[in-house]
C-alpha cells in the first residue's frame, strides 16, 4: 500500500482518526509520518480505542439496515458505542464482525473453555447426526426392522435433549 | 458483611505476601459471561437490567465461595465507598458509575468480586497477592463452572463467551499483573520493556487499567487478546512473560547499585526526606516517593519489618481512602495536609536509610543475584 501524501513509499504508519465525527483513514510513510508529526509511539497504546473505530467501519460492510432481531441494535449503536447489543447481535452482524475479530484476536476460533451445557448439546448433536444417517442408509436398503430400531434410539434421544 | 468491615480488613492482597511479593503487587483474573439472548447491559433498558440483577444477584449470593459476604446494590453505595473499592481494585472504574440496576457481590478475603451488569452481565475477577495468576484463574473458573449450572450463559462454539465488547470474545478472560518497576524506570529501560511486551500481544497500563496514567513506577500487564487461545495457555504465556520483567527489574536494580549508586541513594534519601518533613502532599507524590521507599527497603536501605507499612500507605493516601478514614469530605488541599499528616506519623519510627547495608548486602551475595539477560 503506498503513502497517501507522496504516493511513492510504501506506507508503514496507518492512522484512524475521527474528525467532525466522520472516521478518516490515513496510510502513511515512514517520512512522511515523521513529518506530520504522527509516529507517536504511545498512540499504539490506543489500539483498543483504534480498534474500536475500525470495527465500525467493518460492521458497515454488512446491510446498512441490519437490526438485531432479538435486541432491535443497529449498525449506527455499534458506530457510536463499539459495543454490541446482546449475545444475538454476533449472528447478526456475522458478516461485517468476521474481518475485524480477525484482525484483533490471535485466532478466529474459539478453543478455551467449554460450558458442560454446551459440550452436551455437541455431543448430542453428534449422536443424533450419526443416527440419522444409518437411519437413511437403512431405509434406502429397505431394512426396515433396523430402522424402526434407530427411529426409536432418535426419538429417545430427542427426550434427552428435552430434560 | 458492612462496608466498615472492608474498610477494617487489608484484604488479602494488600498483605503481600505471595511469590515474587517486591515486584509483583497483585494478580488478578476476570472474566465475562452474559445471558444468552438477553440485552447487554449498555443496551438495556433499566427495567431489563433489574430483571438480569434479579436472576443472576442470589445465584452469585449462594455460592460457597460468597458465604459471608459483602453483596450492594451500586446505587446504595456513595460515591466515596465506591471509589474506596475502585482504589482496592475490587471494581472497576467503569462499574463505579453505575447506578440502578447494578451490583457488586465480593467475599471476606476480598480475594474474589463480582461485578453484575458492569459492561457484560457478570464479570468475576479474582485477586491475589503476588505472582499467582494461575491460582488466581482457578478460583475463578470454578466460580464460573458452578453458576453455568444455574445461569444460560452465552456461548457459541465458533466464538466461544460472547461479550458487548468484540475485544473479549472468546475466554472472555482478562488476566493481568500488577508489577513495581523502579528499577526499570530510574535506569529508563521501561520504555524498551513495555515495547517488547506490546509486540508480544501484550498490554501495559498504567495503576487503573485502560488509559491511566502510571504513577508510583506501577505497571499493569495484561493479555489483549482473547480469541484462539486457551485459558491456560494465556496465562502460562504471561507469567513466563512477567517472570522475564522481574529478571530485567533485578538487573536493573543491580545495575543502579552497581554504576549508579550516587543517584540511587539521592532519590531514596530524597523521598526519605520529603515524606518524612513534607505538610502538603498530592497523591500521585506521596506514590512516587513511597515506589523509592519500597525500593529502599527491598534493598535492605531500611529494615524489613518496615515494608509492611510502606505497602499501607500505598493504599491509605489514595484520595477515598483518605476521606473514608476521616468520615468527612475533603477538598484537593485539605486532602495534601492530612496525606502528608499520616505519612510524617507513620514515618517517625522510620529509621534513615541506611546505603552501607545494601552495599555490604550486595556483596556478600544476600542480595537478588543478577540474572543471565538471555
Amino acid at each position: 500500500m503506498l503513502c497517501d501524501v507522496c504516493k511513492c513509499n510504501d506506507a508503514t504508519v496507518f492512522l484512524t482518526q475521527i474528525l467532525e465525527g466522520k472516521m478518516q483513514k490515513v496510510n502513511l510513510c515512514d517520512a512522511c509520518s515523521k513529518e506530520k508529526g504522527v509516529q507517536d509511539p504511545t498512540g499504539f497504546a490506543l489500539a483498543d480505542l483504534l480498534l474500536g473505530i475500525g470495527a465500525a467501519e467493518e460492521i458497515e460492510k454488512g446491510a446498512p439496515s441490519q437490526k438485531c432481531p432479538v435486541c432491535g441494535f443497529t449498525q449506527a449503536d455499534f458506530k457510536k458505542t463499539g459495543r454490541l447489543g446482546c449475545s444475538a447481535c454476533y449472528l447478526t452482524f456475522a458478516e461485517g464482525l468476521g474481518s475485524l475479530l480477525k484482525a484483533m484476536h490471535k485466532g478466529t476460533e474459539h478453543v478455551g473453555k467449554i460450558p458442560l451445557r454446551a459440550s452436551r448439546e455437541i455431543e448430542l448433536g453428534d449422536r443424533r447426526r450419526t443416527l440419522t444417517q444409518d437411519l437413511e442408509k437403512a431405509v434406502a436398503e429397505e431394512n426396515y426392522e433396523g430402522a424402526a430400531a434407530l427411529r426409536d434410539q432418535l426419538k429417545q434421544l430427542e427426550h434427552e435433549k428435552a430434560v | 458483611m458492612k462496608f466498615s468491615n472492608i474498610m477494617a480488613t487489608g484484604g488479602e492482597w494488600l498483605r503481600g505476601e505471595g511469590p515474587h511479593h517486591q515486584i509483583v503487587i497483585s494478580s488478578r483474573v476476570r472474566l465475562a459471561r452474559n445471558l444468552r439472548q438477553r440485552a447487554f447491559p449498555g443496551h438495556a433498558k433499566k427495567a431489563e437490567r433489574m430483571q438480569i440483577l434479579e436472576l443472576i444477584k442470589p445465584r452469585v449470593e449462594e455460592l460457597p465461595e460468597m458465604q459471608d459476604s459483602f453483596s450492594e446494590l451500586l446505587q446504595d453505595l456513595s460515591a466515596l465507598e465506591k471509589q474506596v473499592l475502585v482504589e482496592r481494585h475490587l471494581i472497576s472504574r467503569e462499574h463505579a458509575a453505575k447506578g440502578v440496576g447494578s451490583a457488586i457481590i465480593m467475599n471476606r478475603r476480598q480475594t474474589l468480586s463480582i461485578m453484575v451488569n458492569e459492561e457484560d452481565h457478570l464479570r468475576m475477577q479474582s485477586i491475589r497477592s503476588g505472582l499467582q495468576l494461575k491460582s488466581a484463574f482457578k478460583l475463578v473458573d470454578k466460580v464460573d463452572s458452578t453458576l453455568e449450572g444455574k445461569l444460560d450463559f452465552a456461548y457459541d462454539a465458533r466464538l466461544g463467551y460472547l461479550t458487548a465488547c468484540p475485544t473479549n470474545v472468546g475466554t472472555g478472560m482478562r488476566a493481568s499483573a500488577m508489577l513495581h518497576l523502579p528499577g526499570l524506570v530510574l535506569s529508563e529501560m521501561i520504555n524498551q520493556v513495555i515495547q517488547a511486551v506490546n509486540k508480544i500481544g501484550l498490554a501495559v497500563r498504567g495503576l487503573y487499567g485502560e488509559g491511566t496514567e502510571a504513577m508510583g513506577n506501577l505497571f499493569q500487564i495484561s493479555n489483549q487478546t482473547t480469541l484462539g487461545e486457551k485459558e491456560e495457555e494465556i496465562v502460562a504465556r504471561l507469567s513466563k512473560v512477567i517472570e522475564t520483567i522481574i529478571e530485567k527489574e533485578h538487573d536493573a536494580r543491580q545495575m543502579l547499585i552497581q554504576k549508579k549508586p550516587n543517584t540511587l541513594w539521592d532519590q531514596i534519601g530524597r523521598a526519605y526526606g520529603v515524606l518524612t518533613f513534607a505538610h502538603a502532599m498530592s497523591s500521585k507524590e506521596a506514590l512516587n516517593l513511597l515506589s523509592i521507599i519500597k525500593l529502599g527497603v527491598d534493598l535492605g536501605a531500611f529494615p524489613e519489618d518496615r515494608r509492611l507499612p510502606i505497602d499501607e500507605l500505598f493504599i491509605d493516601t489514595q484520595p477515598a481512602h483518605l476521606q473514608k478514614s476521616t468520615q468527612q469530605k475533603l477538598n484537593a488541599e485539605e486532602r495534601d495536609h492530612l496525606r502528608a499528616q499520616i505519612i510524617r506519623e507513620r514515618l517517625r519510627v522510620f529509621p534513615k536509610p541506611d546505603i552501607s547495608k545494601v552495599a555490604r548486602e550486595s556483596e556478600n551475595g544476600s542480595a537478588p543475584e543478577p540474572h543471565n539477560n538471555e
